[in-house]
């Protein structure tokens, strides 16, 4: 089952509710497919001390936007994804994705780490320490959706790593099996799917990499088994299916730049201030929704991120 | 008698697609499900830009099919481009009030500042005079100047498709299918031209 920790600084809905409540109500989700067997006690009780700490740093994590954010319904964040490996239209992804199979599934760490391997699923994730992380994903596409992800910070996957003071980078690479996915076989980018984040974007603790939503393990179409979420820059930059992850020095050349680098940069930042050069990103239509709304900066989470750009030129590195 | 069935033939083909976006429409404002995907004015820009510019490729199609099969279809054109100019009305519609609702600041800054919006623009704005002289009176009143006039269709083809070639983040497979349709069809065109001019040499 997933046990899932409120994250806190996220949303305010989301601190209105008391400790005991939340965990009592919450606290068991019934989805037996990650966890398998283990003691409810002791479950709870981690949980808890988990919880504990967590809201403990509430007050400074909460970016404080007074934004009306309603999840989006589950159907919509189920059945309209881009996900070209499975295909180009929306719909795709959660028609061809099914068959994909992502157990078991292996993933291979190299690069200036002192950890490098293969390793299973579960040896990064430690699903003891699951966190729910309602965040908004803005599409560079111009649409938006609020998802409650089940995962961990990133960073406490890369610590397993343990990363070289070299390693300047994490590169990302989606799984491409032509048998699975039908998208292949078309050239639409240079399989398989790349990105990549500097490595302090990597260790904030906005950064997860989640395995689930909506209280359920990830559905194939949205990146199952683990899969990338940075709620500040543009949906491309969460590299769904993942089965490699490399520590660089350089700036890794990801697939939304090599396809068109005049209009995709490595950053990828939300900015309704600069917009793509076919359309503007200054709005965004929220899924559900039928009148746009303003695009926020780094979509809302400034005062989070804001940061880490001080003194880069935001337009030039877009 | 003069048969009908050809032209009730042609009209209820060229409804269907609007019917079904009709009644996918009022599904979505019923909150029924509906084929229209979760983020249905993304999906109707698509599906009214497409069915605009398989009209104006079938508005197209008429004179080099009519010459080849010297079946008398001219008379069919008329409502082709119609449904052309039908189909680029709500599309336009779409951007202006469902995607945008009347910003005119966003949509005058897309329309001046991006060149996919502005060619798209372009051509909707050229369909506009050939639809309003496409009533048998201007035809009439306007004599030869009607025939040059309605030649701007093929500025409008040409800057819709590439209107929607700019468009797509990724796949250009369609646009590039359909300019490889209007190719072949103004090809055609040149080869008429110039088989008339050997014609003409012979004699």
């Amino acid at each position: 089952m997933l046990i899932k920790i409120k994250g806190s600084w996220e949303l305010k809905e989301n601190q209105i509710t008391s400790l005991k409540d939340y965990i009592s109500r919450r606290g068991f989700i019934k989805n037996a497919g990650i966890m398998g067997a283990a003691s409810a006690a002791s479950l709870m009780s981690s949980n808890l001390a988990l919880a504990e700490e967590s809201l403990s740093t509430v007050s400074n994590l909460y970016d404080g936007h007074d934004i009306m954010d309603e999840k989006t319904d589950i159907k919509a964040v189920r059945g309209y994804n881009n996900y070209y490996e499975f295909g180009m239209n929306k719909d795709n992804p959660a028609r061809y994705a099914q068959s994909l199979v992502t157990d078991p599934w292996r993933v291979k760490v190299n690069g200036a780490c002192e950890n490098p391997g293969d390793y299973n699923v579960e040896d990064l994730i430690d699903f003891n320490a699951l966190e729910d992380r309602v965040y908004r994903m803005r599409c560079v596409e111009a649409w938006s959706m609020v998802i409650p992800w089940i995962g961990v910070s990133l960073s406490e996957v890369i610590s397993k790593l343990k990363p070289t003071s070299n390693a300047k980078y994490v590169y990302f690479e989606t799984l491409a099996d032509p048998k699975q996915m039908p998208g292949l076989s078309r050239g639409i980018i240079k399989w398989p799917y790349r990105e990549g984040l500097r490595m302090d974007e990597a260790m904030h603790p906005l950064t997860i990499m989640a395995v689930g939503l909506y209280g359920e393990k990830l559905a194939n179409q949205n990146g199952a088994p683990m899969r990338l979420v940075v709620p500040w820059k543009y949906g491309f930059k969460g590299v769904k299916s993942i089965v490699k992850i490399s520590f660089l020095e350089k700036e890794p050349n990801t697939s939304w730049m090599r396809l068109a680098p005049q209009e995709y940069g490595f950053y990828a930042n939300v900015n309704p201030n600069a917009p793509h050069p076919r359309w503007s990103q200054a709005t965004e239509r929220r899924i559900g929704d039928f009148r746009r709304r303003d695009t926020l900066m780094f979509n809302g989470y400034g005062e989070q991120v804001a940061s880490l750009y001080s003194g880069m030129d935001l337009k030039r590195n877009y | 008698m003069k048969n009908h069935s050809p032209r009730i033939f042609l009209h209820i083909i060229s409804l269907i697609p609007a019917t079904w976006l009709f009644w996918q429409m009022w599904l979505w404002y019923n909150f029924f499900p509906h084929d229209l995907t979760a983020n249905p004015i993304e999906f109707i820009t698509d599906f009214t830009g497409n069915w605009t510019i398989r009209f104006l490729l079938l508005t197209l199609c008429i004179s080099p099919l009519a010459k080849l099969t010297k079946w008398r279809l001219i008379k069919y054109r008329r409502a082709l481009g119609l449904y052309a100019f039908s189909y680029g009305l709500f599309h336009f519609l779409n951007y202006t009030v469902l995607d945008y609702f009347f910003d005119w600041m966003l949509i005058l800054e897309d329309i001046f500042k991006r060149p996919a919006i502005t060619f798209g623009m372009l051509a909707f704005l050229l369909l506009i005079p050939l639809a309003i002289t496409s009533f048998k009176y201007f035809i009439k009143k306007m004599a030869a100047n009607w025939k040059s006039l309605h030649r701007i269709i093929y500025i409008i083809t040409i800057s819709a498709i590439t209107h929607n070639y700019m468009m797509v983040k990724a796949d250009i497979l369609i646009p590039v299918i359909h300019a490889m349709i209007l190719s072949c069809l103004l090809a055609l065109r040149i080869y008429f031209i110039l088989d008339k001019k050997r014609m003409f040499k012979k004699k």
